[in-house]
């Protein structure tokens, strides 16, 4: 791990962050979407703060698909689960949404596991499967493999 | 009811986006560390390889159906419940899902991270 792949792992937490908070201030607006008219959920993408929040977790897209790219599913996700702190706090002084303590204490046990997976490897030992991986002719069957 | 509405729209999330992140992991380790890549072929290169792999279109897509059912849950409860609490399960999701399909090494270390954000997440919808 470089302090570059680390930067790329805090572009994914501030993002998805950032984006999902810009989304459910722009939703709040928009109101409840009823499935009996289903087409609305469209144009909800008008609403400015949903259209920033969208730009956002593009850039998390960008981030997460580029760390995937370098480590496991299950190392990207948890090491990236900070980002529920900064939504908590940003849900309670901007948003002004109940955070009780209870959420406090999940949000603890979250960030505890973030702890624990940054310890481990990013990415589990294996042949590489890659396709600027050296060209050896495989059995087919080993590639269907589900 | 509107209850049920919205861990309805939770649990499609978290289905959702687990066949997703399943398929767009599977997608990029085929093509390889994309910042190496980058430098080594430029980005069209990179973008091509990427967009041209048939997983990666699936995931997209699928990715498109959580958002959609994210955007549903977030019209009718909280940013702080449902966005940790869908996503979080999603990672639970896909510690099983990683180690089944990906054959990921799950280690206990993994598992003790997995449980400890299932826990959060009961907390949270507290």
């Amino acid at each position: 791990m470089t302090f570059r792949k680390y930067l790329v792992l805090a572009g994914v937490t501030l993002f998805a962050a950032i984006g999902d908070s810009f989304l459910a201030r722009g939703m709040k607006q928009v109101g409840n979407v009823s499935l009996q008219r289903l087409p609305d959920i469209i144009l909800t993408i008008l609403n400015p703060w949903v259209a920033l929040g969208i730009l956002f977790l593009l850039g998390f897209f960008a981030a997460y698909m580029t760390a995937l790219s370098w480590a496991d599913l299950t190392y990207v996700l948890p090491a990236t689960s900070l980002g529920y702190v900064l939504l908590a706090l940003i849900a309670k002084f901007l948003l002004h949404e109940q955070v009780t303590t209870a959420r406090w204490l999940g949000i603890g046990l979250i960030s505890a596991g973030v702890g624990f997976v940054t310890q481990g490897p990013a990415l589990s030992p294996g042949p590489p499967d890659r396709d600027d991986a050296p060209c050896v002719p495989k059995p087919v069957a080993s590639r269907i493999k589900p | 009811m509107k209850n049920a509405h919205t861990w309805g729209a939770i649990l499609a999330v978290v289905l959702a986006s687990t066949t997703g992140d399943v398929l767009l992991s599977r997608a990029m380790k085929r093509v390889g560390d994309v910042g190496e890549l980058w430098r080594r072929a430029g980005l069209v290169t990179v973008a091509g390889r990427i967009l041209r792999n048939p997983s990666f279109l699936l995931g997209i897509f699928m990715m498109a159906v959580a958002f959609y059912s994210l955007l549903f849950a977030l019209s009718w409860a909280d940013v702080s419940l449902v966005a940790p609490a869908s996503a979080s399960l999603t990672f639970v999701a896909n510690a099983i899902a990683a180690r089944i399909f990906l054959h990921e090494r799950v280690d206990h270390r993994r598992w003790m991270a997995a449980l400890l954000v299932a826990g959060g997440v009961a907390l949270l919808a507290a």
